[in-house]
């Protein structure tokens, strides 16, 4: 009888279209969407994501996440060093000075100086020059983003000089950094380099980056380090999701996504589960008839849900090849970098995309399971 | 005698609704339907026809009487197993036809064998012959859309005969159709239906078709008002 079901399911091509294309709509939208909303949360964490030389960040005891930043004292890189467990640990400043071209084009900047020694926390993704070249005078690294933000439609070029807070720099390196929460140039330089950049304040250490021991585990090391400097110890996982979970609580984002998934999830069961019913009402006295003839109700049951599913799964399939399709084309646009459809966005929705064709074959299931089979008999 | 009797009704009634609203449609029937035959049940509409034959099928449970069919008290069997009775020993004929559109006439023939879990290229087979029997062999891959209703009501036909049921029941099969094409299912119907280990019940008040009856029941107001014998093609014995 499944291929009853299925016949009956496609011969009505017109609704059955429309089925699979309401599916593949809804689908695309809470991928598309759903996978917005994560990449964007995840670039709140980017800075962080970008630094692969350290397993732990160490910050003020009330910094939330990492735009949010109260300067360290600098015997806190000594506190923290003299942490059992710790192979190193160096400082990290974390500034946004204003950078401006010499024609006159400008924007606020995230800069991250490095530790003068180590460098450690440096762009590894180079798309043109060194980050070895920091260690020049007067040296930046920015990423792609920023350079074509401040330097709209020129080619990329190193040696090019421009202004932060007044101080001229020179790009030694573009770098391909994780684009951010906001839409700022990323600058890198030597520690020393940026808080002359940003302005000489009492105190200038932002973070502590620190690398545990071989073997180390990162998790207890932070608590180590928050036991015994009172300071705030994070890994860089924990560090990133705080500042998703800052950004989800105090920013309107998630309501906004969220408004937008809802009303996809709405529109789909609404929409499905229409034209499903009257798909459904249309074939009644042929399941009527079908019922008299001796089939069982769990067998019309079955056919029903085996329809829905295959509505489901098409339309699932086509949407996410849609959305897949999107991301593809807009990945490597710079507004957009870095927005990818995850497996994850990929299977919440077919679990929502499951839920409507269950819930819209369920109206139409009950409609057939209440029809008297005697009904057939009623012209 | 009574093994000859493939229905037998006692006494049976049938209500719809309650207090002010409730309607009497079967007060008290008693009929007898015998093998080989074909009985038709006639009277004015709303006499309770179609209530009786839905009862007779097992698609409506009675209020009261008694109601053999091939000797089983269909309505004291388990909901699963009468409807499994159902769909080992009865065939249908209704009035619309009720043919899935999306299906081939091969296929809609088919149907009954696929709910027993028959294989469908199997099924499908034998659909096409017995549709070759009844003359539709050239029209068996055709949708319900492309044939008319006397072709379609001969799918129909053989929708209701491919799984060898024991008793044929047919709600208005000329109902739709013009006087000649009734004439023919009704010849068909006849012909190909109508065998000594089978019964055939047929629900008109299309009285162009009473000459191909073996017994025809009337009714009025829900009860059987008379039983006569015939003789099929229209030479009545009494």
């Amino acid at each position: 009888m499944n291929f009853v079901a299925l016949k009956m399911l496609t011969g009505d091509r017109a609704k059955y279209l429309g089925l699979v294309f309401t599916i593949a709509f809804c689908t695309f939208l809470l991928e598309n969407q759903s996978s917005i909303f994560a990449g964007i949360m995840k670039r709140t964490g980017s800075q962080i994501a970008d630094v692969t030389d350290a397993e732990i960040w160490v910050m003020d005891p009330k910094t939330e996440y990492f735009e949010q930043t109260k300067a360290l004292k600098d015997t806190d890189l000594t506190r923290v060093r003299g942490v059992e467990g710790v192979e190193w640990a160096v400082k990290l400043f974390k500034g946004n000075p204003v950078a401006r071209t010499l024609n006159g084009k400008f924007d606020v900047s995230i800069c991250l100086g490095l530790d003068d020694a180590t460098l450690a926390g440096a762009p590894r993704k180079m798309l043109l020059g060194s980050w070895e070249r920091l260690r020049e005078p007067d040296s930046v690294v920015i990423d792609k983003a920023g350079y074509v933000l401040l330097f709209p439609d020129e080619p990329l070029q190193l040696d090019r000089t421009l202004e932060l807070n007044d101080h001229k720099a020179t790009i030694v390196g573009i770098s391909d950094a994780s684009a951010p929460f906001a839409s700022y140039p990323v600058m890198h330089t030597r520690y020393s380099q940026a808080v002359n950049f940003v302005g000489r304040e009492r105190t200038q250490l932002s973070f502590v980056l620190v690398r545990p021991q071989p073997g180390g585990d990162p998790l207890e090391l932070s608590q180590r380090i928050e036991k015994h400097t009172g300071l705030r110890a994070r890994t860089s996982d924990q560090f990133r999701w705080d500042c998703v979970l800052y950004y989800l609580r105090h920013t309107g984002i998630p309501l906004n996504f969220g408004i937008t998934i809802a009303i996809a999830l709405i529109v789909g069961v609404v929409v499905a589960g229409q034209t499903f019913y009257i798909f459904t009402i249309e074939n009644l006295k042929q399941f009527g008839a079908l019922k008299a003839i001796g089939v069982t109700n769990w067998r019309i049951t079955g056919m029903i849900m085996l329809q829905a599913l295959t509505v489901g799964a098409m339309g699932f399939s086509l949407g996410s090849g849609m959305c897949a399709a999107f991301f593809a084309i807009t990945l490597n646009n710079l507004p957009t970098r870095g927005m990818v459809l995850m497996w994850q966005n990929a299977i919440g929705t077919g679990v929502a995309i499951l839920f409507v064709v269950i819930l819209a074959s369920l109206i139409s299931i009950r409609r057939v399971l209440v029809l008297e089979p005697a009904e057939v008999f009623r012209g | 005698m009574s093994s000859e009797i493939a229905v037998q009704c006692r006494r049976v009634r049938k209500e719809f609704g309650n207090g002010a609203g409730k309607v009497m449609a079967l007060r008290g029937v008693d009929l007898d339907v015998r093998y080989g035959a074909m009985t038709l049940l006639v009277g004015p509409s709303g006499c309770g026809k179609t209530t009786l034959l839905s009862v007779i099928a097992g698609l409506l449970n009675s209020n009261g009487g008694e109601v053999k069919v091939l000797g089983e008290q269909v309505e004291r069997l388990p909901g699963g197993q009468q409807i499994l009775f159902r769909r080992k020993n009865l065939g249908f004929v209704f009035q619309q036809y009720n043919l899935l559109p999306a299906l081939t006439a091969a296929e809609n023939a088919a149907v009954p064998l696929l709910t027993t879990g028959t294989p469908r290229r199997k099924a499908v087979r034998k659909a096409k012959h017995l549709l070759a029997t009844l003359g539709m062999g050239e029209r068996a891959n055709a949708l319900p859309k492309q044939l008319s209703g006397g072709q379609q009501q001969r799918v129909a036909l053989a929708r209701a005969l491919i799984h060898e049921p024991r008793l044929l029941v047919c709600d208005e099969p000329t109902a739709s159709l013009d006087a000649e094409t009734g004439h023919a299912v009704m010849e068909l119907l006849a012909a190909e239906a109508v065998r000594p280990d089978r019964a055939v019940i047929v629900v008109t008040h299309d009285n162009r078709i009473f000459s191909f009856a073996d017994t025809i029941a009337r009714m009025d107001d829900g009860r059987i008002v008379s039983v006569e014998s015939a003789r099929r093609n229209g030479d009545r014995a009494e």
